[in-house]
């Protein structure tokens, strides 16, 4: 059965790297109102940065015009104090889900990058669900309690 | 985020201040390479005590330098991670990988 919703916000901004701070901060101030751990906070800011730094790296590689690269960002709070949180991009998505998952994978070339997004994103929340279509985008959503019962 | 460097004769300290994402890790990466090539030292630190928000962007940039470090023969060490730098250090399984040193 759903949970009942107490709340609810959504938002979009453009897929450039100078919002990955901004997103992460505006989604932690709306879990602040379910008065949740300073660690819970930190966690929650760390997924929603990977979430939309994978959006804006790895979705929308290669485009020039970040006015045409949106990142939406939607929040439920529930009643049992869990927050529910979906970043969507309309990049060109994720062909192998489950291999895009495993440790240390990672498509760029650059040698910058670890492969742990999610991997991360996964150990700090509670569930983490992606959906992704080739040249459609990618949407991942992750509940996380932030109090407990 | 800032970065600010200590040279002692063969040991360089670099200090990392502020939040380590996507953004700012470019930044940092071209900031720590160009004081790693300047100083050319022998022991390389990269102290972290300042970082207040770190991703797994900070993970690429840790890993890039210690890479960078050891083909030009020089020990990184990462010194006093702040608890958001040990956090995902520890997830990753970093913790293992390099050389980290508390309260020195
Ligand atoms: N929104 C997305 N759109 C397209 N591909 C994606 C998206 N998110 C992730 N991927 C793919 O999944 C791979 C793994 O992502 P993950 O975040 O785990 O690692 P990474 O981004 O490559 O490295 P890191 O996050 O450690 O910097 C990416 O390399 C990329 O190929
Ligand atoms: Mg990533």
């Amino acid at each position: 059965m759903a949970e009942r919703l107490i709340n609810n916000m959504k938002f979009s901004f453009d897929g450039r790297s100078v919002n990955e701070g901004f997103a992460r901060s505006t989604v932690a101030l709306f879990a602040a109102q379910a008065d949740p751990s300073i660690g819970v906070i930190s966690d929650i800011k760390t997924v929603v940065s990977e979430a939309v730094t994978n959006a804006i790296v790895h979705g929308y590689a290669g485009r020039e015009n970040r006015a045409e690269c949106p990142i939406y960002i939607s929040c439920k709070l529930t009643e049992s104090g869990k927050i529910i949180i979906k970043i969507k991009d309309k990049g060109k998505g994720i062909s192998d889900i489950k291999t895009a998952m495993q440790p240390l994978f990672t498509t760029d070339e650059g040698g910058e990058r670890s492969g742990m997004g999610f991997t991360v994103m996964e150990s700090f929340t509670d569930k983490i669900k992606v959906l992704s279509k080739p040249n459609k985008g990618t949407t991942v959503v992750m509940e996380k309690r932030l109090k407990l019962r | 985020m800032e970065i600010k460097a200590e040279k002692n004769n063969e040991v360089t300290v670099a200090f990392v201040k502020g939040e380590i994402d996507h953004h700012n890790a470019r930044i940092a990466r071209e900031r720590l390479d160009e004081i790693i090539a300047t100083d050319t030292p022998i022991c390389f630190g990269l102290d972290l005590s300042g970082v207040t928000f770190c991703d797994s962007s900070g993970l690429g940039l840790v890993m890039g330098r210690m890479r960078k470090c050891q083909t030009l023969g020089c020990n990184m060490v990462v010194k006093n991670p702040s608890d958001a730098a040990t956090k995902i250090l520890e997830i990753a399984g970093m913790d293992k990988i390099l050389r980290i040193e508390r309260g020195i």
